[in-house]
């Protein structure tokens, strides 16, 4: 069909939906009127009973820790699959030589990239070391203040493209195609999964809060929400760095062989 | 509900089309870091901080991200299946 | 029905969204258009756990017991943004793999090549 028709098509069940949707609405009570008793209940409980200054990572790491296994699950399963579909593939007509390039590769080469300018590269090099400590705040930090395992972990891996950003490719490349980002990632994702064993092994439901909670307000309070905001750190640090790798590995191949 | 945050939400219900309706999509990836940065924006004001530290890294940041990185691929591929036919 | 606004709002952004969807000619706009769909949820979720003179529910500084809003729904929004960048970069790489062996981002031509 045209688009045309798909338009309008689309354009009448649109309405539809929000008519439906706005009738639906009549009943919820007004926007900053909210009543319902579970947000009351869980922020009186939160920092008696847990030590954590942070609600909304105390619910994701310690009321509702199983979601956020899932979650983090969910991102693992899906970096597996990016990598998946770009896994370096043998084309028709032989096999790969010492660059990674096969024999269509070699002949074309695209060289079109612009030279970085030097106040960006100035810039990015003065970023990076502040990006690792503050990535490394803030994902140590979750159960006290904002933050936590995910922000902290995407702040981390934005450093090594901070360093591709600065112009030293070479660098970048080493970061990036270390055997230890696999292992961090799998690291991550698993020791969530065995703390939660520890749980079970200890007598108590899959992950209980077993670690001894410590003063409201440490660095090291509130027992496993401060192990698993850094164990989830890793995680997405490892999957966004190596989601990175996937995308530029041509380009980094390509600069690095005219360089050398 | 109070002045600013009523303005924030117009500017977000202003912003969500304007993504939408540019087509092109490298000009979309700076649309969608703006629009990225005043979602951001909204939840500050609407008092839930770390949501706004993630979607300010995850929004603004990686997601722009990783839509330039996949434009650059699919444009290397573009170039080199043209150079290929024009070689043969 | 003043204080209604911010769903509707909500269901503005989705519509939008879907639109944009709908009537794309390119893979990479539909990506992106999915997600300003999801950025409606975010909304709903936000504007359904507001207390209107509540703060951050963050008690590092203030005495447990004063007015925050709802952080329950904070939590859900959380997963909601990391399931979104997940979903994205998943449907990237398959556009990537979509453009390298049809040689088109349109999703008209690509229904065409079939078989």
């Amino acid at each position: 069909m045209s688009s045309r028709t798909r338009l309008i098509f689309f354009l009448f069940p649109a309405g539809v939906l929000a008519a439906i949707f706005v009738w639906g609405c009549r009943d919820l009570p007004a926007v900053g009127d909210y009543r319902g008793p579970y947000g009351y209940v869980i922020t009186q409980v939160t920092v008696p009973e847990r030590h954590a200054t942070d609600v909304v990572n105390a619910i994701n790491y310690d009321y509702r820790g199983f979601d956020t296994l899932g979650e983090e699950f969910i991102l693992f399963a899906s970096v597996l699959g990016v990598l998946l579909l770009f896994r370096p593939s043998a084309r028709i007509g032989g096999d790969r030589d010492k660059n990674g390039d096969d024999a269509q590769n070699r002949q074309v080469k695209i060289d079109d990239a612009l030279p970085i300018s030097d106040a960006l590269r100035v810039t990015m090099q003065a970023f990076v070391g502040i990006m690792i400590v503050f990535g490394v705040y803030i994902a140590t930090h979750g159960q006290l203040t904002p933050g936590g395992g995910f922000q902290g972990g995407v702040i981390l891996a934005s450093a090594p493209m901070v360093v591709y950003l600065s112009g030293n490719v070479w660098a970048f490349e080493r970061i990036v195609s270390h055997p230890l980002i696999k292992l961090v990632e799998c690291l991550g994702a698993g020791g969530y999964a065995l703390i939660g064993m520890a749980g079970l092994l200890a007598g108590a439901h899959f992950l209980t809060n077993i670690i001894p909670l410590g003063k409201t307000g440490d660095l090291f309070s509130s027992g496993t929400i401060a192990v698993i905001s850094v164990t989830v750190g890793l995680e997405v640090t490892g999957a966004f760095v190596l989601l990175m790798q996937t995308y530029l590995r041509e380009i980094i191949e390509e600069r690095l062989g005219q360089k050398s | 509900m109070r002045l600013l945050q009523w303005t924030i939400l117009l500017l977000v219900a202003v912003a969500a089309p304007g993504v939408v309706l540019s087509r092109d999509p490298k000009a979309q990836v700076v649309t969608l870091s703006f629009y990225g940065l005043l979602c951001g924006l909204m939840f500050f004001i609407f008092q839930a901080p770390d949501v706004a530290l993630s979607q300010i890294t995850i929004g603004a940041v990686m997601l722009p991200l990783m839509i330039m990185l996949a434009l650059t691929k699919m444009r290397r591929q573009n170039l080199r299946r043209e150079r290929e036919s024009k070689n043969k | 029905m003043l204080g209604h606004i911010p769903y509707f709002i909500a269901a503005w952004i989705f519509l939008w969204g879907l639109y944009g969807i709908v009537t794309s000619t390119n893979l990479v706009h539909q990506v992106v258009c999915l997600a300003v769909l999801q950025t409606s949820t975010y909304v709903l979720l936000l504007t359904i756990g507001y207390k209107l003179g509540g703060t951050a529910p963050i008690f590092a500084d203030i005495p447990v017991g004063t007015v925050v809003v709802d952080p329950l729904v904070q939590a859900l929004m959380l997963t909601d943004i990391v399931v979104e960048a997940t979903v994205m970069a998943l449907l990237l790489s398959m556009v990537v793999k979509a453009n390298e062996l049809a040689g088109t981002v349109d999703p008209d031509q690509l229904r065409i090549m079939t078989g």
